[in-house]
């Protein structure tokens, strides 16, 4: 490795350090959301509690879904390190086809809650449990949205220094909403199944 | 784990498996695991506990890398405020709920009740 790649190597180490940093404010937006949730999920206004709205099959097949995203992701970063054009930008567009159906679940279980008249102005709960599993739904879009951009990145520039840095910070983000949504999850729905 | 390492992601992938099932397992049979309520809440919130380790290791590489100790730190000190944030919040308002005055009819009975008015 010559100086420049080494060099090269060192800004886009500092590059994810700040983007970790981004992240971690990111983490305590999420936490005041969790709090919020935490306080006002037994808040129903005389409406139904939740462990009678959720489904649970379905949260445990999102939650497989975006821990198999994460995974095609660590892959498509392999592939990337190895200067694989071809296979990275498959296993982007693999984990781009999982983020994109585990939002369809995501928007399904909305729709069937808004549907029976459990929209977010409804009560406080429902409130809390939109803005919280919302939230992250968006992060899901941004992601995707991201994505797209990289995988279109990969296939114009090559897998440059530069482009590999900036999909190193995608798949960190990516990784990241996996792990709140393991914490959605638990707290929201398992432990709203046992309430 | 190194970065680089097909290894890393395969456990990691693996374990985050297993350790959702085991946890939808819990929740859903309580009675086969012999856990009580409040063990069923330790024993699913330990889960994700020990799910956010893996990842953050097998994921995300927290550990190895070049600024691994920055990262570290700032990670240890934003769970910190994490768990302030939270555990704070929770404690606070049902406090707050305890200690709010009772509406005028409570008053009254309590009154009533208690001070012999």
């Amino acid at each position: 490795m010559n100086e420049i790649a080494i060099e090269q190597g060192r800004v886009s180490d500092k590059f994810v350090f700040g983007f970790w940093i981004y992240l971690m404010t990111d983490l305590i937006m999420f936490s005041v959301l969790f709090a919020s949730f935490a306080v006002l999920r037994g808040a129903t206004f005389g409406g139904p509690a939740e462990h009678q709205l959720y489904d649970l099959a379905n949260a445990l097949t999102e939650t497989l879904v975006l821990l198999t995203s994460s995974f095609t992701c660590g892959l498509a970063m392999l592939a990337a390190y190895r200067g694989k054009q071809g296979q990275a930008t498959a296993w982007f567009a693999a984990t781009f086809a999982l983020g994109a159906a585990f939002l369809g679940l995501e928007l399904r279980e909305f729709f069937a809650f808004a549907a029976a008249g459990n929209t977010p102005q409804a009560s406080a709960s429902l409130s809390a449990f939109f803005t919280l599993v919302g939230t992250h739904g968006l992060h899901i879009s941004a992601g995707l949205l991201w994505m797209l951009v990289a995988i279109a990145q990969i296939r114009l520039k090559g897998l440059s220094p530069f482009v590999v840095s900036k999909l190193k910070r995608l798949s960190v983000f990516w990784h990241f909403l996996d792990i709140v949504w393991i914490f959605i999850f638990t707290i929201v729905y398992l432990m709203g199944h046992m309430l | 784990m190194d970065e680089r390492n097909y290894t890393s992601y395969i456990v990691g992938f693996i374990s985050s498996i297993a350790l959702t099932l085991t946890a939808f397992f819990v929740a859903l049979r309580p009675g086969a695991f012999q856990l009580s309520g409040n063990g069923v809440f330790a024993a699913i919130l330990v889960l994700a506990m020990v799910q956010l380790a893996v990842q953050l290791v097998s994921f995300l590489h927290l550990g190895s890398g070049e600024e691994r100790g920055p990262r570290f730190l700032i990670f240890a000190g934003t769970i910190g405020l994490v768990l302030l944030i939270v555990i704070g919040s929770m404690w606070i308002m049902n406090h707050l709920n305890y200690n709010m005055m009772a509406s005028p009819a409570q008053m009254r009975q309590y009154m009533n009740a208690q001070q012999g008015f």
